[in-house]
């Protein structure tokens, strides 16, 4: 589904992904761990090219997508995000923030839309939320409103962007509840996190990301209960 | 006694050359009328200059804010020469060199020159205003699929309004005193009528105030309706 090749991304002098290949399969839910700085977001956003790639090539559906004739809004369509910082609208209110795209993209017209938002609403557990303004909303529920926001695209994946670290920790089960569910219902993910016990429960496979390269990839209890990597025994011994 | 009568006597003089002032310098062959035509002229001016000064702006905010570097330096120059010169001097080039062999009526090609003059700052306030909404509101849009220029006036653009809107009122009232250099070019708006009453009275006093009390009314009618559009504006805005 998205293959990545010899990807490498630089920042002036810095050179934060050193070339990377990896191959996410339709299904999959990759978990991508790793000290701060070693290019685990940067990663994740050249996959959706909100980061300019310096050299590689990414192919999603086998179509490469990083070059000047790619439609990619085409692609983004099909790729939803989550950030950090939830990024919701904040001039429009809960319901409008999820049919803004689909509507205006076409995708559906504003009742199916509607509808659509609705459901989404339902299933992260804030329907009563829908007419409210994201100011008025805690963290977790803004967590929330996202990831139904970028649902509402009917993507064929999902990319997560840390999407726990600027919650409080008495609102991270509610934002996890929800991505753990997507996980049983085969959404393809990608999801950069620091919050180990996520991702040993939910992830097939974990990519453990340093110095710009995936220094090791193991499924979640050989990565977490077996590291070979020396780099990837020190993180996981600072942080358990 | 004697003393209260001088000063009586001397008051009712007084009153009778104010009088006297008032009625040569407004009413003896209708001059008031200049007056009032001259407002007709400055509000003409003022408006269309402040539309095409708003076209103008956001045209070459979008240039300072683009990624091509060609683009950016035009809009880079655009502002450098416009800020970097007075603005009676555009007015005089605009007229008399521009427009030199174009017979268009007079207050068009003053207010196209205002319009050219008000851009270049109105463009600065429109960038700052764009600027500061956050990055990840683009990122958020463009990740949805939305291309550059819906995430621009479906995202960004209803948010900046509000930063926007007092600087711009504030460009408003500048550009509407601005205005009164118009006589170097032969047009007869406020500032010139007084002037020219001045001129064919040899009374500086009356018309001079009078000048300055209607561009004083103006300007505190034009900020009493501003001031209620920035209200309503806010409406949805939790500080207000």
């Amino acid at each position: 589904m998205i293959e990545v090749r010899n990807l490498k991304k630089h920042f002036g002098q810095n050179e934060v992904l050193r070339g990377i290949d990896q191959h996410i399969s339709k299904g999959e839910v990759v978990a991508v761990i790793g000290p701060s700085g070693s290019g685990k977001s940067t990663f994740l956003r050249c996959l959706n090219q909100l980061e300019e790639t310096t050299e590689g090539e990414i192919y999603v559906d086998g179509e490469l997508i990083n070059t000047p004739k790619a439609d990619i809004n085409k692609i983004r369509q099909k790729m939803g995000m989550v950030f950090q910082q939830f990024n919701l609208f904040p001039h429009l209110s809960v319901k409008k923030n999820i049919t803004l795209a689909p509507v205006l993209l076409k995708k559906m017209t504003p009742e199916e839309a509607d509808k659509k938002a609705i459901e989404l609403l339902e299933r992260v557990g804030l329907a009563e939320k829908a007419d409210d303004y994201p100011s008025s909303l805690s963290g977790g529920q803004k967590q929330r409103v996202a990831i139904a926001r970028a649902l509402a695209m009917d993507p064929e994946i999902m990319l997560f962007d840390e999407p726990t670290s600027a919650l409080d920790p008495e609102m991270v089960g509610e934002v996890l509840k929800v991505i753990k569910q997507l996980a049983e219902e085969k959404m393809t993910m990608v999801i950069v996190t620091h919050e180990m016990g996520f991702a040993r429960e939910v992830a097939t496979r974990v990519l453990f990301i340093d110095q710009g390269v995936v220094m090791e990839e193991n499924t979640p209890e050989e990565l977490f209960g077996n590291p070979q990597n020396e780099r990837t025994k020190l993180f996981l011994s600072k942080i358990l | 006694m004697f003393w209260l009568s001088v000063q009586q006597s001397g008051f009712h003089a007084w009153l009778e050359k104010i009088q006297d002032q008032f009625i040569r310098c407004f009413i003896e062959e209708d001059r008031y009328m200049l007056l009032v035509k001259g407002i007709g002229v400055t509000i003409k001016v003022s408006l269309v200059a402040l539309a095409l000064g708003l076209i103008i702006g956001f045209l070459i905010a979008l240039c300072n804010l683009s990624g091509k570097k060609p683009v950016k330096a035009i809009g880079r120059v655009y502002t450098d020469v416009i800020r970097g010169t007075p603005s009676v001097t555009q007015l005089m080039i605009i007229y008399f060199v521009v427009f030199a062999s174009i017979h268009w009526s007079k207050w068009l090609i003053a207010a196209i020159a205002f319009g050219i003059n008000s851009g270049a700052y109105v463009s600065e306030i429109i960038r700052a205003g764009i600027l500061s909404i956050d990055r990840g509101q683009t990122e958020a849009g463009r990740s949805l699929g939305l291309s550059a220029s819906q995430t621009m006036t479906r995202i960004i653009m209803p948010q900046a309004v509000k930063n926007i809107f007092p600087a711009l009122c504030n460009e408003f009232i500048v550009l509407i005193k601005e205005t009164a250099i118009v006589g170097y070019v032969g047009l007869m708006d406020i500032q010139k009528a007084g002037d020219f009453i001045k001129s064919a009275t040899f009374l500086p006093f009356m018309p001079l105030i009078a000048t300055a009390i209607i561009y004083y009314i103006l300007i505190k009618l034009l900020n009493f309706g501003l001031r209620k559009i920035e209200k309503a504006l806010r409406k949805s805005d939790l500080r207000r």
